[in-house]
Order: C-alpha cells, then structure tokens, then sequence
C-alpha cells in the first residue's frame, strides 16, 4: 500500500514515514552537547553523592566489616551495607545469586562491600578508605579450565540433539578434533552505569537509571527497598550505550542510589567511573569450544559434535538463556546432518558475565567457522567451497538442531552475490601470489555469512506494550516500553506512528521510557525493540485511527470506507480536513484520544526439555568478505578491506540499519582482535580501562569498507513493515576477519594445516600460532 | 604574583582563584558549571569523550594565523593551565538554530548514534579544521586518534571529517580571530601565577629563572607539564598533591633549536611542537611520536616530561638512548649534564634529586652511514602503550660492517635500556639476516622480560629479537616490504 501511494503522489508524502534514511531523532542534540544523559540532568538540591566500596579479594570470606571510620569521616551522611537492607539482599534477574552487598563471602574482586553517600564524591571515596575489612582469603577458581577441573557450575548442562552423532563420527571418511578459545569483551559503552535516584512521598522514588530493562529495575530496586512496585517509577531517555551491558546490569546502580534517597530523604547520584565500572559488572562470556567433526571428500559434514565451555562468574545472571543462544547458533547457516551440542556453565571467582550484543550467538558461531576452516585446510580446499558445501538448502538439508525448519534461507543467493561483487575469488589468487613473493608480510581473506535467530529464546519476553496520546491540537506523543541506547529505536517507532497516522513526524514526540507510563515490559535486547515496539505502537496508532475513521464517518455521514487517511488530512467523502481539525472534532464528540497497543510475537513455541520447537520467528540473514596483512615478525596485523551485504529486510530507515551494520561489525572485530580481558593469577582484572583495553580506533577500520543492505531483503514473516532486526547480527560479520587471519597464516604452512589461533587475535596470539605451525613436525 | 587565573569562556573574561591545585577542567565544567555538554568517558586521556579546545596566540612566525586551535582531553587538564588562554566547548560552535560546519557534518553523514562521544568528535574536528589537519584518511586517522566511539565503527565519522576538514575553516572563530588574540594578550599573567586552596598551592612561573628559584624553595613540589601522566595520578589514583608546578608557561624552556651537529629540545616543548622538527631530521622518530598517545596528549604532554617521569614503558627514552641524547639538568642555578641513559637507574627511580629539574635534551644528528630504526609494538597501532618499542641506531662502515650499535629497547625491563649483547653481537659484522639472528639471541643475556597483560615474557623475548631481523632487512638491500602502518620507502627515500 505504501508504494502504491509512493507511485501515485509522489509529491503527496507525509515526511518522515517509513523507510526514508532519517537522521537519529537526537542527532542535533548529540553534537550540540544538549542531549542530556543522567549525570548531565539539573541537579536538585542537597544531593547527595554516592561511592561503592568493592571488595579487593576474588574469593573469601568476610570475617569483619568495620565502616565504623567511615561514618565519621567529613562530609559522610549515610553508609549503607548488607545488614541495612530493608527488603530482599538481590538484585538478580532470575535466580536470587545477586546481593546488593557481600554479606557473608565475597566472591569476585570488585564485588560491592557497602555504598558511601557524602556531600560530595570526593569526599565518599575518601571516607571509604577508612573501612576495615577482614578477609578470610580462599583459593578462587578463576578460568575455565579450572572450573571444569573442579566442576563448579552456575547451573546445569544441557544438550541439544539430532540423530546419532557418534555413530555418524565413527563412520565419516575423514574426522578430525580440535579446540578453540575465545575471550570475552568489555561493552564500553562510553556512559558508564549512573543511576540518580528521587525520594517522594509514601516511600515512593523515582529512578532515572541508564538501563535497557526499566521493568527489571523498577521490580528489583522494589524488592530491595521493601516495597511494592507500585512505589517505584524508573526512567530512561537515552544510554550512552549499552550493548547489552546496561540489561542487568543497572538493578545494582539504581538499587544503592534508590536505598541512599529512601533513608536519607534526599536525592542520591551513583555513577562508577570507568574503572569501577569495569571491575563491577559483567561482560561477554569467554567460551572452550571443543569440536569433533567427520566428514566428506567434498568437506560435507556428516556428524558434529560440540562441547561448549563458558565462564560464567560467580553467578547465574542471564548465562542460561546466553549459552542457549550459544547452542542455538552452533550451526549458524549450515545444516548439521548427526548433530549434539552439549553446553557447561562454569561457574569461577570473577564477576559474573552478562548480555552482550550476540548473547551468546558469536561465541557459538565462531565454532562451526573455525571447523569450516579446519575442513578446509585438512582437505585442501578454498574454505568458501566448504561453508557453500555446507549452507541449509536441499533435499532433507533445512532443519536446525534443535528441529525448527529453517523456511527463509537466503544464504546461498546472498554469498554468491557478495562473492561476485567483491572480486572474492580473483583477490583470494592474489592474496596467495603476494604470499609467494613476500617474506615478512602475508595476506589473507575470507567470505563469512551469518544465520542469526530473532526472538527472545525465553518465550514470554516476546511482548510489548505502548501509550499513544493524541492531543486536541493534533500533536501526537509516543510512548512505549523500549529504550534508546544509540540504536535509532525511538525515530523508528515514531515513524512507524507518522506513517500509520498519516502525519508528518515532527507531529509525533517521543518521550523518554518510563515505567509509569507502559508497566511490564521486556529489555530493549535480542535485536528486538524496533520488531516488539514498533508493532506495539502500530497497534495503539491503529486504535486511535480506527477511532477517529467512525467518528468521521458519523460525523460527516458518509460510510465508513469513504473516509481515507491521506498526508496529514483525511478525507470523509467530500469533507476535508487537516489532522488536526478532525483530532479538535473528535474531542469534542468525546472519542477517546489515547491508547495503549499491545503484541506479542506469533508463531514461536520452544520445549527446553525435549530441545525442540520453534523459538524464533525468523532468521537474519548476512555475510562479509575481510581481508587482512599480517606482519609474520611481531605478529601485528592490519584489516585492509571489508565488503558487507546484509538482510535487513525491507528496512524501516536504511541510515539508522547501516549505521547497525558498520558499527556492529567493527564492534566484532575489536572483540576478535584487540580486546582482551587479563586477570592475574589473585582473580583480579587488570585490564580495566581504555589505557590496557584497547577497542577500535579510526585507524582500524579500512578505506575500503563497503556495506551494503541487501536489495532483495524481504522479511517473509509479518514483522512491522517487513523489515528484519537488525542490532545484532552484524558483530558476527566480523567473523570474517578471525578468518581471514587464520587464512594468511596458513600460508606459511601451505594451507594444508589449521593455525592454532585463539581470540582475541592479539599480536601475540598470532605470533604465537606462527611459531606452532611453523614448529610442526 | 597573581592569584587567581584569567581566560576566556563565551567570550568572557573568567576570572577564578582559590581553586585546588589539580582542579582538572572537566570537573571545572561539569560540577563548577554545569555545563554537562562535556562527557566523562575514561578520566584518563584514553577515549576523547571530554575534547575541549584551547586557543591560544601562535608564535610568531610568518604568515601564522593569529590563534592556535589545541584539542586537549580535559579530564586530565588542569585548570591552571587555561591562563591566558581562551577554552572553546561544544556548547559554543552553534550558533542559534545553525550548526557549525562540523557539528553539520557529523549530522548529515549520520556519524552519531548513542551521541556520547560525539561532543568530543566536534571539538577535535572543530581543532583540526582550524589548524589545517588536511583531509587525506591517514591525516583524520590521525587527528581521531584519542576519539573512542563504540557505536558507529566511524565510517559516518570519518566520512564526516573528510567533508569537514576538504574546505578552509571559515567560522565565527576564525572571523573573531585577531580580537581574540588581542584580548587573550592582555589577560594573560606576565610572571608567576600563585594560587592558594586550603594550604594547597598552585604555582606557574613563567621563566627557567623563575622555576628554578620556586622549586628549589618547595623541592617536594609536583612538577606537571602537560598532566598527560600527572593527571592520573589525581584521576586514577586519587592522590593529593600539596605543591604544584606548572611549567607549561615557561616559554625560554619550550625552544626548539637545530643546529648543525645536534638539535637542542626545550623541556617543556609539546610533542605536537617537536613533531615536524623530529620527523625531518630522523623520520622513524617522528612515526614514533605520530603513534604516540593521540593529538590530545600530543599537545599537551612533553618530551622532557616523558623523560623525567622515568616510565619504563614511556616511548621517547629508547630512541634517545639510541640517538645519544644528553640531558641538561638544574637545580636553583646548578647545572650539570648526563648521557640519558645514565638517568634511569632502576623502576620508578631516576637520577634527579628533589628540587632539581629538566632544562633540555640534545640530540645529535644523524652523521653519514648511520641510520636510526624503530619499531613500537602494542596491541593497537594508534593510541596505545607498547608491549615493547625497540629504537636502534648504527653506524656502518663502507662495506655495511656495523661500527657501531645503540640498540635500545623498552617494555623488556624495568627501566628503558641498551642491549649490551646484542650491540657486541652485531658489531663488526655486516649487517645480515645471521648477524642479526646472533644479536637476537644474545638478547637472553640482556633481558629476563615480565609477562603482564601488554604481553608474556616469551612475546617480548621473541619480538625483541625479530625487530633485530627486521632491522637487518631494512637496511640490507633487499626490497622486502616490512611495516603494515608508516612508510618506510617514504620516509628513509
């Protein structure tokens, strides 16, 4: 319908509709320093400042807590620990493994002892040094390999199957084993966690929280103030950031500053600083990937199997649902024809590892790309030919290992028009000729694509609500239950409004995310705020649509399909009236001018206990070519080319979608390459700031970039105007590089074995895996 | 002596006294002010979320233009150091409903997404504009180099500045610009700034003369250039600095001279100053300090503060080791001078006594048959601490024997250090891929290197010894290409 209209007036368009490649709603804001992030909000008087003592040890029992030096230190007003908690010591998202304070024990260094509020922050981090604590030191469990040894886990394993792997194994030609490690990543959002919390009357408060979960933060800053939720509203304009590390993660900020404000009556700011932030709260799990595969002469797979190892921290958190996703994405596009995946949740000293753009899918991913690479290099083929051979598609070839069918396939059209485009084969035999000649310098390439699955996996978070309130002036504001983290949700939704209103979108204001406004809802997280949110909002714009259509057909007596919604007017017969007339008519006929839009995601169903079902709606689909130079002396390496084509579907704003795109992938590549977490051997992280945590600069990203949104994309599922997620999947495209590092090493070995590499692809690990393959026998 | 510092802010005279000695800017914007456009990303240098710009008038030359545009993190900049200066924020560029040309830019090129980073973005673009950073990719690759964005993979970004920075810089500022200066002269302290806080004092002399006579009189003073390291001291580790020095307006010690048989650097010459200088007279020198930090902290760190802060991973000491350099230190009117490899003695522990300080560093120049190499490796190219930086500098005869070798390495111990072994190794032999396989491995007597999270000991053993062989190759006659970033054949044609 909307290209019909497109077609017909193309000069008749409301601005700001669907598809058009808007500017982020706060562009304008961002480069004037206007937008306004919490610590930037005007602050009220008599704040207070508050600073959260962390524990210095990975694993001990805590004997002593003398704060008694503390309180009396100048400028202290309130200090807070586990014993002066009203309601419930947790602020955990499902298992209740969360306290606010170490009561007992610590459990990983950084954990928080007690919170300082104070006049001002100097003097809270000041007075915090004076607490004595006495420490009963025990041994901490501190990497995977120890936690296995030991058997520590968070929770329980657990497998997915089909058909017989072993037998399929013992029966393969060809069979080869081998493991992969990969390290985590800190989300460095450039906002840190900050919270500012505002008593009201009752024992009411209002929490401004940077967080993508405000419903998780309401119920859980609730639980430890004693409270019901009731008494407790939480609001988010915009992150700075959050990649998944403000999902959980902010119940803990948003908790001590709303505990400070309930008992001093006075409003209460915590915000870590870099540091702090990064020693305090989780990060991408790191994963051993463990893999047997057999099969083919053509490099076909004929039976696999995973063992998947993640550190998960000393608690639960959401490392459940994140090494679900692991698995779920085990076979990313390729059909696994015997296949078991099992999964360990180990659990170790450190702090415990959370939601990152991915959850988990990259780390399962990049073990089928590893086995691909290794097929290819023990047989002796280009690995593009081993993924093709391998790609879902064909007789038989379509269902996952968990037994859903995969139905919107595009893989095989959409890597051979991305092999085609960007001259992968004659730049692979060029890559190998410059080898030949170069002694220090070695070029490699690959061609990687993605298969990644949308739907929250734990299948009631799959809903969505919103609020639309059309004013007697016409004027239109939007609320709804996602948040804006950078992401673009918020111009998205609205002009999903715009267009369903048939108004122009400075017609349309979007608010921040409040709890009191739309209760209930999910994290803005699994690639899914524009899917849920936006067909929330199409829901509440079509109520008041339908609404003001009856009342306009009453009104000017005509029948109800005479009346039409066109740019900014409609039309009843041969009545005419701007938007707002028809709103102004409206309200004086007492027809209701708010309402609220609710959905839930169709179609998806999953049985965790038999490992089958339907648990996502529908695939994104993508794949990217990297090509990479490696210095063979120290290790160094440079990205020099990155071509991209990506399914968005039919994309609702092609510039917010590229900007996912580019920035997702770069993302992934500095998780692959340069990023890299460093405990010492006490279980302390010492890589907790941009001085030793080093993410992409400028300079790594290549001149040649080329992404593109794949022209073809439709989204064969009634998602809001066929578009696709989009926030996701394109860290994995940077999957591509891992591999094409992988390639120009296996050069020194005449790519007939495997470089040994890890991640992060640090220089070292590079240099490393050169050394081993050249020490082979 | 003045008490109190005057600058300029939306075009007024700010006129502050009685603030802490290590009050950075930020915490002077954001919490003095409120003025919140100004982010907090890192609070030590590393990330650029808190880019301000500092004018001031350019030294005389010809043709200059009358203010020189300085983007600076203001997280780790002191207050202080804004005397006589004017400070220029993101709330500043717009005028009413129209965007400056940069904030424009990164607008139409969609170069924002979570906007936290993003003042800090269009105060280095709005610097770079002004002082003609040009708009070639490794020239913006350069001036981003201290920006960190985690949301856009900087395509838009990079996009953006090209368009910026491919036009003259013609702006309210620049029209502004001669008045500026003019009033920027006349506030300006003309001798010793002395600031008191509670018993706290900041003091900013504006001769040697002056310095000398302070510091020797308040030995146990803190002596901050550029804060790029002091800065964190406060930031990071929280400390509480009683005396502070600030030598950033001490103009007879921020001399550059080049003279025939050496060049003389000042103490308090920025990076950003010594840079094109450097890179003339020894090009890997100037790839060194293209790569180090970023151009915030190039323009305000300095190569006598990286000396004498005696880090053993700061990345100027192993090249003037291997150059030969001298250092000229003083105390009141004492001067003596020392091979700048005597100065560090051990971790954390230089041969300066209380009260005493660095004037200026000579280093001679390159003779006939003697080249300088090196090499800083680190897990990113731009804006990182090296794993290890190996500076190697030689004297060959006719025949390509090496006469002579300094070969100097950081990161492998706990001070910046020659390599005895290996420079016995390769002297008097002709410079080959065995000779320097025999440096290599003569390097296990030289160093017994730590493994932390820069690096294991086994890396750097390795590493050490192929920058020898990388070393032998670019001076052998093979056409081997070698570097992945910086051009060799460029630079050394």
């Amino acid at each position: 319908m909307l290209d019909r209209t497109r077609k017909k007036r193309p000069a008749d368009r409301i601005s700001g509709g669907v598809r058009e490649a808007l500017e982020h709603d706060s562009a304008r804001k961002h480069v004037t320093g206007e937008a306004r992030y919490i610590d930037d909000l005007p602050e009220p008087p008599g704040l207070l400042h508050v600073y959260v003592a962390q524990s210095s040890e990975a694993h001990a029992g805590l004997r002593g807590l003398d704060l008694s030096a503390v309180r009396t230190a100048p400028g202290v007003v309130d200090v807070v620990a586990a014993a002066d908690i009203p309601g419930k010591n947790d602020v955990s998202p499902i298992f209740g493994d969360d306290p606010v304070f170490a009561a007992d024990e610590v459990l990983y260094a950084g954990q928080s002892l007690f919170a300082v509020a104070a006049e001002d922050l100097r003097s809270a981090r000041h007075a915090a040094r004076l607490a004595r604590v006495d420490y009963e030191p025990r041994k901490p469990i501190v990497d995977i390999d120890t936690a296995r040894a030991a058997g520590t886990r968070v929770l329980d394993s657990y497998r997915m199957a089909r058909g017989d792997a072993e037998q399929a194994l013992a029966e393969a030609p060809r069979r080869l084993a081998g493991t992969l490690r990969v390290g985590g990543q800190d989300h460095f959002y450039l906002e840190g966690q900050v919270a500012l919390a505002l008593p009201g009357e009752d024992g009411d408060v209002v929490v401004h929280s940077s967080t993508q979960n405000p419903s998780e933060v309401q119920h859980l800053v609730a639980g430890v103030l004693g409270r019901p939720s009731h008494a407790v509203t939480v609001e988010v304009r915009r992150m700075g950031g959050g990649f998944g590390g403000k999902e959980t993660q902010p119940a803990l900020i948003a908790a001590i500053a709303a505990l400070v404000a309930q008992r001093t009556g006075r409003a209460a700011k915590l915000r870590l600083d870099r540091d702090d932030d990064m020693l305090m709260t989780g990060k991408r799990h790191d994963f051993r990937i463990d893999y047997e595969v057999g099969f083919d002469d053509a490099g076909r797979i004929l039976g696999i199997a995973f063992e998947q190892s993640a550190r998960c921290g000393y608690s639960a958190d959401l490392s459940g649902a994140i090494c679900d996703r692991a698995m779920f994405h085990a076979d990313n596009g390729y059909y696994l024809d015997q296949v078991r995946i099992d999964s360990h949740r180990w659990r170790t000293h450190t702090v415990s590892n959370t939601a990152f753009r991915g959850f988990g899918g990259p780390q399962g991913m990049l073990g089928i790309e590893r086995v691909m690479d290794a097929i290819a290099f023990d047989l002796g083929l280009d690995p593009l030919a081993v993924r093709r051979a391998n790609l879902y598609g064909g007789a038989g070839r379509d269902v996952t290992p968990y037994h859903m069918k995969v139905e919107d396939n595009v893989l095989p059209a959409l890597m051979d028009a991305l092999r085609k485009e960007s001259d992968y084969d004659e730049r692979r035999a060029a890559a190998r000729a410059f080898n030949r000649g170069s002694t220090v310098l070695k070029r490699g390439i690959a061609l990687t694509p993605v298969k990644f699955g949308i739907s929250f996996t734990t299948t009631h978070l799959n809903q969505a609500g919103a609020l639309l309130h059309v004013y007697t002036d016409g004027s239109v504001q939007l609320n709804h239950g996602g948040t804006e983290m950078g992401q673009g949700l918020m111009i998205k939704v609205a002009q999903v409004v715009a267009e369903e209103l048939q108004i122009d979108l400075e017609r349309v204001r979007i608010t921040a995310t409040s709890t009191g406004k739309v209760p209930n809802t999910s994290a803005t997280a699994a690639s899914s705020g524009s899917d849920l949110n936006g067909k929330a909002a199409q829901e509440a714009a079509r109520t008041i649509r339908r609404r003001l259509a009856r009342f306009a057909a009453a009104h000017f007596g005509v029948p109800g399909r005479a009346v039409r919604f066109e740019p900014n007017r409609v039309c009843a017969g041969e009545h005419r009236l701007s938007f707002d007339e028809l709103v102004k008519l409206a309200y004086l006929d007492r027809v209701p001018l708010s309402a609220a839009g609710f959905y839930k995601t169709p179609k998806i169903h999953w049985d965790r206990a038999a490992a089958r079902g339907r648990p996502f709606y529908y695939f994104a689909y993508g794949a990217a070519v990297s090509e990479v130079l490696v210095d063979t002396l120290t290790g160094e390496h440079r990205l020099q080319r990155v071509d991209i084509l990506h399914d968005v579907g039919r994309s609702l704003n092609p510039a917010v979608d590229m900007g996912q795109i580019e920035g997702g992938f770069v993302q992934g590549y500095g998780w692959l390459t340069s990023e890299e977490l460093w405990w010492d051997e006490a279980g302390r992280l010492r890589t907790h700031a941009p001085s030793t945590y080093k993410i992409p600069v400028a300079s790594d990203v290549p001149e040649a970039f080329n992404a593109r949104i794949w022209e073809r994309g439709r989204n064969r599922e009634n998602a809001i105007y066929r578009s696709k997620a989009v926030g996701e999947p394109p860290l994995m495209l940077a999957i591509s590089a891992f591999c094409a590092l992988t390639d120009a090493l296996a050069s020194v070995a005449d790519y007939r074995a495997l470089p040994p590499l890890d991640a992060p692809a640090t220089p070292e690990r590079v240099l490393l895996a050169l050394e081993a393959l050249r020490a082979r026998p | 002596m003045r008490d109190h510092v005057r600058f300029l802010l939306d075009g007024e005279v700010q006129t502050v006294g009685g603030f802490d000695p290590t009050l950075t800017v930020l915490e002077y914007l954001r919490g003095d002010l409120r003025r919140c456009g100004t982010k907090e990303g890192c609070a030590e240098g590393d990330c650029g979320a808190c880019t301000v710009v500092v004018a001031e008038p350019s030294p005389p030359g010809n043709g200059a233009a009358p203010l020189r545009y300085r983007a600076v993190n203001s997280c780790i900049q002191l207050l202080g150091a804004l005397d006589g200066k004017q400070l220029i924020t993101v709330e500043d560029l717009a005028r009413g409903d129209d965007l400056h040309p940069v904030q424009e830019a990164l607008v139409e090129e969609h170069g924002s997404q979570c906007g936290f980073c993003t003042p800090g973005f269009v105060m280095m673009l709005f610097a770079a504009w002004h002082e003609g950073a040009g708009s070639g990719r490794q020239a913006i690759d350069d001036q981003l180099a201290g920006n960190l964005c985690r949301c856009t993979g900087y395509v838009p970004i990079v996009r953006a500045a090209r368009r910026v920075l491919a036009r003259p810089a013609e702006d309210a500022f620049s029209a502004g610009a001669v008045e500026t200066r003019a009033r920027l002269e006349a506030i300006a302290a003309q001798d010793t700034l002395a600031v008191e806080h509670r018993g706290r004092r900041y003091f900013a002399p504006h001769t040697a003369d002056a310095l000398a006579r302070l510091y020797a009189a308040h030995p146990q003073a803190t002596v901050v250039a550029g804060a790029t390291d002091v800065g964190l001291w406060v930031t990071k580790q929280h400390r509480v600095l009683d005396t502070v020095i600030y030598v950033g307006n001490v103009r007879d010690l921020a001399t550059l001279e080049v003279h025939p048989d050496r060049i003389d650097v000042g103490a308090t010459a920025t990076y950003t100053d010594a840079w094109p200088v450097l890179a003339e007279h020894y090009p890997d020198f100037g790839e060194l300090l293209r790569r180090l930090g970023a151009t915030q902290v190039r323009n305000a760190g300095t190569l006598g503060g990286n000396v004498a802060n005696g880090s053993p991973i700061g990345d100027t000491p192993p090249v003037l080791i291997a150059l030969g350099a001298t250092l000229h230190l003083r105390h009141g009117d004492a001067r003596r001078s020392l091979p700048i490899e005597d100065f560090f003695l051990d971790y954390g522990r230089q041969d300066r006594v209380p009260g005493e300080f660095v004037e200026r560093i000579t280093v001679p120049r390159l003779g006939q048959r003697e080249h300088l190499r090196t090499y800083k490796v680190s897990k990113r190219f731009d804006q990182d601490i090296s794993a290890l930086c190996g500076a190697f500098w030689l004297r060959l005869d006719a025949a390509g024997v090496v006469e002579q070798a300094r070969l100097a390495y950081g990161g492998m111990a706990g001070v910046p250090k020659r390599a005895p072994g290996a420079e016995r190794a390769l002297t008097g032999k002709v410079l080959s891929a065995s000779s320097a396989a025999e440096a290599a491995a003569a390097l296990a007597e030289d160093f017994q290197p730590l493994s932390d999270w820069r690096a294991s000991a086994r890396y750097r053993s390795l590493v050490a010894g192929n920058l020898l062989r990388r070393l032998a190759l670019e001076l052998g006659d093979a056409e081997v290409a070698t570097r992945l970033v910086g051009d060799r054949e460029a630079s050394h044609a």
